[in-house]
């Protein structure tokens, strides 16, 4: 690990002024600085800051602090009764040691786990952008099969990430000179284009305070990950899926997805063609042929394609059944 | 840079650099070598600590963002002549071949007992609006970030399952 200079921050506005790299969780930072993936010269711890609380909002929803833990988020009786999916999808990812450190702002902002990015003998664009990408034509079985670019074919790794896509959350900052802003999270990624190194919206010095869902998503909830091992494995394909019934047709619907892409990946269509109608095989196959229109594999990685579809299929016929 | 530690009740002052994992910090400057080393990376599991009474990956956090907290480490749950009852099932039930993961397995099992003990749901609880209840398949998974090079998994479950159902029994 690269040496740096470690400050301790008491304020936001503290956090703020010290300026460097924030650490708060560390369980993928500490992880990429041992490779020196990450090489931070300055870090600034902000766990001590006064972030790690749950609260009602005035509208029914909750504001998430950005420090409070994946496993506190997902235990939280509000968060399992009205906002299950994303229990559901915290529950499927890391360990339970790894829950317990890993923050909710900390979790949006996990690197993707791609073997190149983590090979500092290998090119990636990501780590040294211009370097190349040797995923492509590489070992690529995990890799993105939407919204890639002959840069980047990394995917997101977060579950936890997926499911707020689903609910609509709001990500809260506080930006390097003081102002606060909102990034509804459906526009807080980017996909990876000619910068992969750039993964979000965030500025330099911008600080995640709070992430906020809206009002609970009636209906049935389901968080679908499909991963090599029974526990403890990152998602090949994962479906996040909130399904209300109005007698025999569909009301709502909200979807999202993990694995396919360098960002969880939403797509309103699916929704409106589920909107109004009765479920049966065909309209979930329908829907699945839409989101997959554009997917293209890169050779180890194509068994994604008929996956997600018979993923999201499954998973349609469950919610709108347990609905 | 001067950090104190509280570890298993008792403060300890280190000078250290601040890239010194809390790991780290209990085996190389405090003699501390229970928990150990496997991965350095947060995967095996074998260098499990409580801190503030929750299971983390001490190998993946730096002793100086720990002031203030408390720490516990296997020295700090049971001795050779007075084993925790955790230590003691595992022995009972044989739950290890080599041994290297077993400091990290025992905390993490008592860690895992104490979210089992506050409700805390998993990912293979059927109902998660309302609770959990110990089983073996709740073990398996709520373990599955402790892992075993020998494989002595069934005799891991087994001890934890038989330490669980001591605790719960009426003191």
């Amino acid at each position: 690990m690269r040496p740096f200079e470690y400050s301790r921050a008491s304020s936001v506005g503290e956090a703020r002024t010290l300026g460097g790299r924030f650490i708060a969780g560390g369980t993928n930072l500490l992880d990429l600085m041992k490779l020196e993936i990450e090489t931070p010269e300055k870090i600034v711890d902000i766990t001590r800051l006064p972030l790690n609380e749950i609260k009602e909002t005035g509208d029914g929803g909750l504001k998430i602090g950005a420090l409070v833990t994946n496993s506190v988020l997902a235990a939280d009786e509000r968060i399992r009764r009205d906002h299950e999916v994303l229990s559901r999808a915290l529950l499927a990812g890391a360990s339970g040691q790894l829950r317990n450190k890993a923050s909710t702002g900390g979790n949006l902002l996990q690197r993707t786990r791609c073997g190149y990015f983590y090979e500092t003998s290998q090119p990636c664009n990501k780590r040294e952008p211009g370097s190349g990408c040797a995923a492509i034509g590489g070992f690529n079985r995990i890799h993105a099969i939407l919204g890639a670019s002959t840069n980047c074919i990394a995917t997101h790794p977060s579950d936890m990430a997926v499911a707020m896509m689903a609910l609509d959350a709001v990500v809260e900052t506080e930006q390097a000179d003081g102002h606060n802003r909102e990034i509804p999270l459906r526009d807080f990624y980017r996909l990876p284009g000619d910068t992969p190194h750039i993964e979000n919206e965030l500025k330099d010095g911008e600080l995640i305070v709070n992430i906020r869902l809206p009002k609970p998503k009636a209906g049935y909830h389901v968080y679908r990950k499909v991963r090599d091992r029974a526990s403890y494995a990152f998602a090949l394909v994962s479906v996040a899926a909130i399904v209300k019934m109005d007698g025999s047709e569909i009301a709502e619907a909200s979807l999202a997805f993990g694995g396919l892409a360098h960002k969880p990946w939403r797509d309103p269509k699916l929704e409106a063609m589920l909107v109004g109608q009765t479920p049966k095989r065909k309209l979930f196959e329908d829907v699945a042929d839409a989101l997959l229109a554009d997917a293209q594999g890169q050779g180890e990685n194509d068994f994604k394609i008929p996956l997600a579809r018979r993923t999201l299929i499954s998973v349609l016929s469950e919610a709108t059944q347990g609905a | 840079m001067n950090v104190t530690l509280s570890i298993n009740g008792r403060d300890h002052a280190l000078d250290i650099d601040p890239r010194t994992s809390l790991l780290d910090a209990c085996r190389d400057h405090l003699g501390l070598t229970g928990s150990k080393k496997g991965c350095d990376h947060g995967q095996c599991g074998a260098c499990t600590m409580l801190v503030n009474g929750r299971r983390i990956n001490a190998c993946l956090t730096l002793a100086v963002m720990h002031e203030n907290d408390a720490i516990t480490t296997v020295e700090g749950l049971g001795t050779a002549e007075n084993l925790h009852p955790m230590q003691a099932s595992f022995v009972e039930h044989d739950g290890y071949q080599c041994g290297y993961c077993t400091p990290g397995q025992v905390v993490s099992a008592v860690g895992m007992l104490g979210e089992i003990g506050d409700g805390w749901p998993s990912h293979v609880t059927k109902d998660i609006k309302t609770g959990t209840e110990i089983s073996g398949d709740e073990i398996r998974e709520r373990m599955s970030g402790n892992l075993c090079r020998c494989s002595a998994y069934p005799n891991i479950v087994d001890a934890i399952s038989a330490a669980a159902g001591k605790t719960k029994e009426p003191a």
